[in-house]
């Protein structure tokens, strides 16, 4: 009986360590929730090309993905900002060289209800807005009535390329922060789905996330500039004020699957799935 | 041989009660050495009175004090909602309800428990926070109220059951004894069968509130996450729990961030520590 027992325990021992070892042919991303869907485009043409081999994707923000790389859990991180110099120094210390390649460009989109008559604010209206200075959509010329504010997590990249270009305007030195009343969601999916039944509230996400269901408003630099819409032509040229490049992180040079991965990405075909993605290729 | 089996087993068994124990003392002090590793360089009282929670701003501010306002108000509406329902629940289930009835009840409320937290969250923020939004014309649904709506559904079935078999093990001569002097039913379940399974019932709130203030997927969902100090339970606020599951992903591992999270994680070790204590307490008190 026991002997049994000790039998099967072992097997299970014996399996888990099996199954511990991930398979040769196959890729983990994790990383940046904007770029969840887009990477899943890719990997799933990519498998569709190259049978037997397997990549998944996850999301969690753009700071997961890089502390799973530094811990080794995924091949290849997605982010929607730069490596800080924090999690540069702490990779060094476990071994990894973090190792950038840029694979698209993304508009930051500024949403709100559709039934929401403003449509146009400057970077400096929407810095006040969502550092809670203004409170009231007639403020910026609007309906009277309370502005709530949607904001992705801390762990979003998008939540820092937002705080640090919109609200802090690029100024190393500033201290604006997101108002405290700013309501924390956890994914740009549910972000997407308040804007749309909620006709007083504003927020932020990538530009793929776009549906009808929401409104997407204009945005200028200053009064001065052009208010513009974050569309695919605005952003290459780099008019829309506020985008962003979207990034790979590797463990040094990218080797054999992974670099085959990512030269697919870059191909004509690999951008093109960008588009259809609804962010922005490179060229 | 037969002596010889006899002793593994008792030295097995002996080693999975221990085990519990060793686990909890292992994670507290996991808990503590990375927790504490924050007040090297963030003043502890700072901590639990600062109103500002801005994690990764350079120098950030970790104050917690509108995490845990959040946590206790969600926690305390959650408990005005549940402990009545609950209470009245068990009582209907313990004395009145006819046999059948009380199986399909007891069914119903074990099937409650195994709906995971976050199918109530998600059915919570498709049904109810529009609801709430609705009803008192809020700018937002996501509030502390819809929170608490959420997490009574997952208290009462724990209160339910516990205070239903503190009920069912009051003597059956008391209530007996009652309806021989002359008692109607409800007061003989008022004036004697509430009292004397009074303690078993604190035992099963306690219990209760306990399940809900550790709670996350449901609240981080539902009410809004903001890091606001709460002033009325119609606004969104943040929970501790919901901030270290959000957090945590982001959180350099050995930073600053990420000992804050952890000294989170002590508050609330500490605080469903002290409710589960008491619970025990009154449990205790029950049985001697």
């Amino acid at each position: 009986m026991f002997r049994k027992i000790f039998l099967l325990m072992s097997a299970f021992l014996f399996l888990n360590s099996v199954h511990a070892a991930p398979p040769k042919n196959s890729i983990q991303i994790k990383g940046s929730d904007t770029m969840v869907n887009l990477a899943q485009g890719w990997a799933e043409k990519y498998m569709e090309k190259n049978p037997g081999e397997f990549i998944a994707v996850t999301g969690g923000g753009s700071g997961t993905g890089l502390s799973s790389l530094i811990s080794g859990t995924c091949a290849i991180a997605m982010t929607s900002r730069n490596i800080k110099e924090k999690e540069i120094a702490l990779a060094k210390q476990k071994g990894v060289n973090p190792k950038e390649i840029k694979v698209a460009l993304d508009g930051i989109a500024v949403v709100a209800n559709p039934k929401n008559p403003l449509s146009k604010l400057t970077i400096e209206q929407l810095g006040r807005i969502f550092s809670g200075k203004i409170k009231n959509w007639k403020e910026v010329g609007g309906i009277d009535s309370k502005i709530v504010l949607l904001s992705r997590e801390v762990n979003s990249g998008t939540h820092v390329y937002f705080k640090e270009h919109v609200l802090r305007k690029n100024d190393p030195n500033s201290r604006e922060e997101f108002a405290p009343e700013a309501l924390m969601l956890s994914s740009s999916q549910a972000i997407a789905d308040e804007i749309s039944n909620n006709p007083s509230a504003i927020g932020y996400y990538g530009m793929g996330y776009i549906s009808p269901k929401q409104k997407a408003v204009m945005v200028a630099k200053d009064e001065k500039s052009e208010y513009l819409s974050p569309n695919v032509e605005n952003v290459i040229n780099g008019k829309y004020p506020i985008s962003r490049p979207l990034f790979f992180y590797t463990n040094g040079e990218p080797q054999r699957l992974v670099k085959k991965f990512i030269d697919f990405c870059l191909s004509k075909e690999g951008q093109d799935i960008v588009l259809k993605m609804g962010f922005v290729p490179l060229k | 041989m037969r002596k010889f089996k006899e002793f593994i087993i008792e030295k097995f068994i002996l080693f999975c009660g221990l085990a519990t124990i060793f686990f909890v003392v292992l994670i507290f002090l996991f808990l503590l050495k990375q927790g504490l590793a924050l007040f090297k360089t963030f003043s502890p009282f700072q901590f639990l009175s600062g109103k500002n929670w801005y994690p990764i701003s350079e120098p950030a501010q970790f104050g917690i004090l509108p995490l845990i306002l959040g946590s206790l108000l969600v926690t305390l509406g959650a408990a005005v909602i549940s402990i009545p329902i609950g209470i009245g629940c068990a009582v209907y289930i313990a004395e009145i309800a006819p046999s059948k009835v009380k199986e399909i009840l007891k069914s119903g409320i074990e099937l409650l428990a195994a709906i995971p937290s976050v199918v109530l969250g998600f059915i919570g923020m498709v049904t109810l926070v529009p609801l709430v939004k609705n009803i008192f014309h809020l700018p937002t649904g996501l509030t502390a109220l819809s929170g608490s709506i959420m997490l009574a559904f997952m208290a009462m079935p724990t209160i339910v059951s516990i205070a239903e078999d503190a009920l069912y093990s009051v003597p059956k001569s008391y209530k007996e004894g009652a309806l021989a002097l002359g008692a109607t039913h409800w007061q003989a379940i008022y004036r004697v069968m509430l009292p004397a399974a009074s303690s078993g019932i604190l035992a099963a709130v306690m219990l209760g509130i306990g399940r809900v203030i550790g709670e996350t997927m449901a609240v981080m969902m539902i009410t809004g996450n903001a890091a606001s100090m709460p002033h009325s339970i119609l606004q969104p606020i943040r929970t501790l729990t919901a901030t270290i599951a959000a957090e945590m992903g982001e959180a350099v591992a050995g930073g600053e961030h990420y000992f804050a999270l952890f000294a989170i994680g002590i508050v609330l070790f500490i605080i469903s520590f002290a409710i589960n204590v008491t619970a025990d307490l009154f449990l205790h008190k029950r049985r001697s």
